[in-house]
Parts: structure tokens; C-alpha cells; sequence
């Protein structure tokens, strides 16, 4: 086990640090920077000033090298357009958008697991092709368009809840429901195959000849080991949540790191996009080690491989 | 089926009219409504982006200012004239949102196309040779899904500067990785399997092997997931175009004609209802056909 633990471990901070190699490269060479730091009515002074300031004049190498060790001691540079450093912009919206991921997970697992279960037990009847339907027609709405649709719906014609900015815990609602509303498919495909096995198997058949209440075997006995790859799913979506907030954030006037990644890409503020994205990508990578352990530690069998 | 000389053993009539294959996919397919929607209305949009010069009432980019915002026939203002109104430059709806089929196919079937390429022969490979080659492309798929891609596209679309072109490079750039899983784990099932030890014992060079034995196989998956990715690149189009960043006005794209009509939707909820409703028929349509593909050519895999 510590073996396997130390091995994923590696494996990592080794995709991290390509992670963050790749993202560097690719920002560094898709343009020039200082151009687009300067501004439009730079002059060619202003963009060499620029360029000399922030380094970009020397060799990309050396360019990762010295951000890199910089961020390691938790010094992601300054913000050009907000004037402060980049670490504590993050640290001071970060939580929002943990906030939000949070009641977007938990929208996703209240609403797909139940629908899961009640497809397991029902196989290829009305009930579990209408919950596969909703799944593949969900897929296919734009997530800008149902922000949209939302709006117009709950907080204009209804007017039940407010749809912009994060003051009250009422203001997540909507755009919990948005972002949480697309991880639900892959959640209730994965309970509704987790039960289906679960509740074909022996111990269960075992659990129902002994006359146990059917809510008893259902409950305590087959859903609990069919949840079990359902955290490591959980883990994995809600990194991919993050990664995807930012348009959701920008539609509900939300001040989280989504909303401050889009607007530093529309100011061509490179400092923080960097950093954000290196962000989104560490909780990911933490994420997926983190469910990987907890898989292997669960399912003995994993770790042998 | 065994046919023998005794006449009690006879084959019964339906043994010997059992249909071949293909009339048991077509049987199939005709059986599967997803399927049937999903080509109809797929089908109709294709027409509508290929016929669209012809059957587009309007110029798509023709502005009439004395004409903002009428609305739709449906409305009770509505006139047959415009039949899905103006936009607030007064242009025809209909036929941008005729023209907007145009974009977003062409962008959907080249990003797939792109990353089809990229992402099939990573997998194909990692899933045929194993050990070493497998460990590195592994290494790659897994740096690739911790990147969150559409914020990278953004970024990168936003320094170099956004067109079409842009728009379908960085797109096709990005979504490679289903591509490189499913190739991938489709590959190993089958490399294992003894015709592909049988072209290898007879002599067979690997790329000969690669494109003979393994690609042919693997093609049923390739399909569906192709069709599923057409479908994702439709959507981050759209999204992209949305946030500014992807197809730029005045192009007619249906992303970018929610985001234009963003400001009036609440007294003109149609400036945004056509062009979203527009994209979720035909990312809808592609899933189910997507969907249909694979429940046809391999029914056994269905959940």
C-alpha cells in the first residue's frame, strides 16, 4: 500500500510539473506577450520596456526556471491590471469557487443517485429509459444556454431567485444547478451499473432469504458497495467542475477564479492566467491521487497492477 | 446450420432465410428511434448548411436598421416576411440561422477530424506496441486531462488572435484525449486476439499490420466516438463564440447570435431561444446517432 501510495505520488508531481511546463510553453508561444501587456496604443518602447521588465526578452528556459522556483515559495508574480500579487487574488476567490463546485457536486449526487438506484431496480422499463433520455438530452444543452434559460425562467418571470453576484448562499442556487446538471449522467450511469452487479450477487440473495426489510437490504447492504466507485467519480467531475466554472461564473456575476481567469484572459493579464490554470489542473492532479489511494485501499486488487 | 440428406433432418425454411448481416444491421437500425430522429434531424441540418444560398431568404449579413427586432411569426406581431424575425441590426434570423449551420458543422467536423488523427494514433499505438510506448502516451493522455482545456483554449485563442482557423487548430488540438482512451483500450482487446498473432507469425510488417488487422477492428468504436466528439467541438464552438473568443462577428454563429442577443432576452426572449435551441438540436441529433451507431453495430456493449 505505501508503496503504490508512494509510486502515484510521483507519478503526480511528475504530471505537474509537465502540466505546468506545457502551459508556459504554450501561453509564451502563442504570441507576443509584452505586445499584448502594452496594450494597443503601445508604443515600441512601451512593448520593450515591457519586455525587459517582466523578462520576457530572455530564453524560455530560463523564463520557466525562475517562475517556476518563484511559485514553488508561493510567489506567482504580480497581476498587471489589478496591481496585486496573483497568489492573493487567488487565495481571496478561490473559495467561492469552491463554494460553488461544492453545491454543484452535491446537486448532482442528490438528484443522480436516487434516479440511479430507482433505474436499477426497475431495468428497461419506462422509468430507466426516461432517466438514460433526460441523461442524453441534457448532454446537449449548451451550459450558457440553460445559465441563460434559468434566468430568464426563476429570476425574471418567477422571480424566485437572484441571478447575479454571490452575497447569500440563494445566489449559488442557480448556477449550482448549471454546473452540477452536466456531471449528473455520468453519476447515475455509473450508480445505476454499480447497483444493477451489486444487486445480482449472493450477499444480497443471502440478505433477502434471511428476511431482512427490502429497504434494509437496499440501503445498508447493496447501495453502500455500490457507491464506492462513485467517490472516485465524484473526485474526478468535481475537478473537471472547476475547470468549467468560469463561464458559469461569468454569467451569474459570480467573483470566483473562473470569472478572474476570463477576465485576465480578455486583459491579456498573463500572470494570473497562468497561475489559475496551474491551480485548477494541481486540484485535479490532488483529486485524482487522492481517489486513486482511496480506490486502492478499498479494492485491494488495484494496488497489484 | 447443418444441412444433411435425411428429410426429417432438413433445415426448417427460416435457418435457411436467416438474413445476412447487413440486413440485420439495417433491420436494426430501422428498429432504433434514436437512431431514426437523431439522422432526420441531422440530416436536415446538413441540407440546410449545403442549401443554404438557395433556401436562406435573406442575405445573412444584411443589415436594415428600420427593421430591429421584429419578432418571430409566432409572436403576435410576427410577420411571414421574417419568419424568425431581425436581430437588433435587422438582419434576418432565419437566415443567419440558416448560414450558423455552416459554422458550426465545418468547425465540428474539422476539430474532430484534427484530433481524430491525433488522438487515434496515439491510442492505436499505445494499445499495440504496450510497456514503454504505452507508459509515455499514457503519460501524455494523463497531462492532457488535467489541463482544463476550454480556459487553455480561451488563452490561446485570445493571444493569437481568434478566427476560424484558430478556433478549429486549438479545438482539434485539445479534444484528442477520448479519442486516445478509447483507441487505446479497444486496441489491447484485440491485439490479443489470434488473427493478429497469425498476421504476425506470417510475416507481416507492423504498419501493415496496423492498417489491415487492427484499424478495420477498431473502427465501429472509432466511429462512435468520432460522432461524439463532432458533438463536443459543436458545443465549445459555441461556448467560445459566446465568450467573444471563438467566431467573430459578423459571421453568423449560433454562439455568437446567444451572446449578441444576451442584452434583450428578457423582452425578446427569441434572439436567444433560436440559436440555443439551434445547437441542442444538432448536438442532440449527433448523440443519438452517435448512440444508435454504437447500439447497432454492437448491441452486446449496450450500458
Amino acid at each position: 500500500m505505501l508503496f503504490y501510495t508512494l509510486k502515484r505520488f510521483g507519478m503526480a508531481l511528475l504530471v505537474l510539473v509537465s502540466v505546468s511546463l506545457i502551459t508556459f510553453t504554450l501561453l509564451r508561444l502563442s504570441g507576443d506577450p509584452a505586445a499584448a501587456m502594452a496594450g494597443e496604443a503601445a508604443t515600441e518602447e512601451d512593448i520593450e520596456y515591457v519586455r525587459t521588465f517582466y523578462g520576457f526578452d530572455r530564453p524560455l528556459p530560463v523564463q520557466y526556471w525562475s517562475w517556476a522556483t518563484k511559485a514553488l515559495q508561493g510567489d506567482f508574480g504580480r497581476s498587471i491590471y489589478l496591481k496585486q500579487p496573483v497568489a492573493d487574488l487567488i487565495a481571496a476567490k478561490a473559495p467561492v469557487t469552491m463554494t460553488l463546485g461544492v453545491f454543484a457536486l452535491l446537486f448532482a449526487l442528490v438528484l443522480s443517485i436516487p434516479l440511479g438506484v430507482l433505474a436499477a431496480m426497475h431495468p428497461n422499463t419506462i422509468f430507466d429509459r426516461m432517466a438514460l433520455t433526460l441523461a442524453v438530452v441534457g448532454q446537449a444543452l449548451p451550459s450558457f444556454f440553460f445559465a441563460l434559460i434559468l434566468i430568464v425562467v426563476f429570476g425574471v418571470m418567477l422571480r424566485w431567485l437572484p441571478i447575479s453576484g454571490n452575497a447569500t448562499w440563494l445566489h449559488f442556487i442557480l448556477p449550482s444547478i448549471v454546473l452540477g446538471y452536466y456531471s449528473t449522467p455520468a453519476f447515475m450511469r455509473l450508480t445505476r451499473a454499480g447497483m444493477m452487479e451489486v444487486l445480482g450477487s449472493d450477499y444480497i440473495r443471502t440478505a433477502k432469504a434471511k428476511g431482512l426489510k427490502p429497504p434494509v437490504v437496499l440501503f445498508k447492504h447493496a447501495l453502500r458497495n455500490a457507491v464506492i466507485p462513485v467517490v472516485s467519480l465524484a473526485a474526478v467531475q468535481f475537478g473537471f467542475m472547476l475547470g468549467g466554472s468560469f463561464i458559469i461564473e461569468q454569467i451569474y456575476s459570480i467573483q470566483g477564479i473562473g470569472r478572474l481567469a476570463l477576465q485576465s484572459i480578455y486583459r491579456s493579464d498573463f500572470e494570473v492566467i497562468q497561475a489559475i490554470i496551474l491551480t485548477i489542473a494541481s486540484i485535479y492532479i490532488i483529486l485524482t491521487f487522492l481517489a486513486d489511494v482511496l480506490n486502492a485501499f478499498l479494492d485491494p486488487r488495484i494496488r497489484v497492477h | 446450420m447443418s444441412i444433411s440428406t435425411s428429410p426429417d433432418k432438413l433445415p426448417s425454411a427460416e435457418e435457411i432465410l436467416e438474413p445476412s448481416p447487413a440486413a440485420l444491421l439495417r433491420r436494426r437500425a430501422f428498429r432504433h428511434y434514436g437512431f431514426i430522429i437523431g439522422g432526420s434531424v441531422l440530416a436536415v441540418i446538413v441540407l440546410m448548411a449545403l442549401l443554404a444560398p438557395l433556401i436562406a431568404p435573406f442575405d445573412p449579413y444584411d443589415q436594415e436598421l428600420t427593421r430591429r427586432f421584429i419578432p418571430p411569426v409566432w409572436h403576435e406581431k410576427g410577420t411571414w416576411t421574417h419568419v424568425f424575425g431581425t436581430d437588433g441590426y435587422g438582419r434576418d434570423y432565419l437566415s443567419r440561422t440558416i448560414y450558423g449551420s455552416q459554422v458550426s458543422l465545418l468547425i465540428g467536423l474539422a476539430a474532430m477530424l484534427i484530433s481524430g488523427v491525433i488522438g487515434t494514433t496515439m491510442g492505436v499505438l499505445a494499445g499495440y506496441f504496450g510497456g514503454r510506448v504505452d507508459m509515455v502516451i499514457s503519460f501524455f493522455i494523463t497531462n492532457r486531462l488535467a489541463m482544463p482545456a476550454i480556459l487553455v483554449a480561451l488563452a490561446v485563442v485570445a493571444i493569437i488572435g481568434s478566427s476560424m482557423t484558430v478556433v478549429i487548430w486549438t479545438l482539434g488540438l485539445l479534444i484528442w484525449d477520448r479519442f486516445a482512451v478509447v483507441m487505446r483500450s479497444t486496441t489491447q482487446q484485440i491485439r490479443n486476439l489470434d488473427y493478429v498473432a497469425a498476421a504476425e507469425a506470417a510475416g507481416c510488417s507492423v504498419l501493415r499490420l496496423l492498417l489491415t488487422e487492427i484499424m478495420p477492428n477498431v473502427f465501429n468504436a472509432l466511429i462512435v466516438v468520432a460522432s461524439l466528439e463532432v458533438a463536443h467541438a459543436v458545443l465549445l464552438e459555441a461556448a467560445l463564440s459566446f465568450l467573444g473568443l471563438g467566431v467573430q462577428p459578423p459571421t453568423p454563429s449560433w454562439g455568437l447570435m446567444v451572446a449578441e442577443g444576451k442584452g434583450h432576452m428578457y423582452f425578446k426572449p427569441w434572439v436567444i431561444s433560436i440559436p440555443g435551441f439551434a445547437i441542442f438540436a444538432l448536438v442532440l441529433s449527433i448523440n443519438l446517432m452517435g448512440d444508435g451507431i454504437r447500439d447497432i453495430t454492437a448491441p452486446e456493449n449496450r450500458n
